[in-house]
């Protein structure tokens, strides 16, 4: 299944794997919230590269913009405006963490199963457009324009309703 | 080459899982859903690359993806300041009022 010959894109595939694991890996292993938002950082970086990779240049830089960029600030905003003592507190509770990873190495198991054994059907090859975020941009304001105006609609739905919640209650 | 993005993309959304329902910091709990779309993001990708008829459609998806997650993140995290205020603690164990 994995006979894959060693290409630039192999080669850039396992790098990008192994950063986007380890991170994911260690920010569940990191007890102090901050290196897990850092790690996090890192495997937002992972998948951006990976986008590149598959030729999604524009979705890169989108990622790489909103993901590692405004939602890891966001959260270390979170984080500084809720608790200091930022460090995850150890109570007995190991039959919980065990049952979940039980349940979400399942999940995995279950999902490998699927893929390996999933007959894909060979795809005529990918002719990358000369200018991702052309077609991207066209494709936005002609086949997706209601899409488009919808998540218009909802950003800003969703961030006057941050604001009011976030608020402080006038006493 | 897809099988091994499927495959990367199903150990981040385990990984992501796990998080979500072991940690006991709302904020840790939010980091791990936002792990879980981005695997699913990959997926999308991937397929819009190596899928059965490769297009940009996927690509446009993600996009949209990307918007909502955003938005989600930004509710999310004004709930948790929300919350905090209301309770002065961002432990999921300690919002149990419903369960009684």
């Amino acid at each position: 299944m994995f006979n894959v010959s060693l290409t630039g894109e192999f080669v850039a595939f396992f790098v990008f794997s192994v950063i986007i694991i380890s991170g994911a890996v260690l920010m569940v292993s990191f007890t102090k919230v901050v290196h897990m938002v850092v790690s996090l950082a890192a495997v937002f970086i992972g998948v951006a590269g990976m986008f590149v990779l598959l030729n999604a240049e524009f979705l890169a830089f989108v990622q790489v913009l909103i993901y590692a960029g405004a939602v890891s600030i966001l959260m270390i905003f979170g984080i500084m405006m809720t608790k200091h003592q930022d460090v995850e507190a150890e109570k007995g509770r190991s039959w919980h963490e065990a049952l979940a990873a039980v349940g979400a190495l399942a999940l995995f198991g279950l999902l490998f199963y699927a893929i390996r054994e999933t007959e894909f059907p060979v795809a005529q090859p990918f002719q990358p457009a000369q200018d991702n975020a052309l077609e991207i941009g066209k494709l936005l304001f002609t086949g997706y324009v209601v899409p488009f105006e919808l998540v218009s609609v909802l950003l800003t739905v969703a961030f006057i309703g941050a604001i009011v919640l976030a608020k402080k209650e006038a006493e | 080459m897809l099988s091994s993005y499927l495959t990367l993309a199903a150990i981040l959304f385990c990984i992501g899982l796990y998080g979500a329902l072991v940690k006991r910091n709302a904020v840790v709990v939010l980091l791990s859903i936002e792990l879980m779309l981005n695997a699913v993001n990959l997926n999308l990708v991937a397929f819009s690359k190596y899928g059965a008829v490769p297009s940009l459609t996927g690509q446009m998806f993600t996009l949209f993806t990307i918007a909502v997650a955003a938005a989600e993140a930004a509710v999310g995290i004004a709930v948790l300041i929300a919350l905090f205020r209301a309770r002065g603690t961002v432990n999921v164990d300690e919002f149990d009022e419903m369960r009684r």
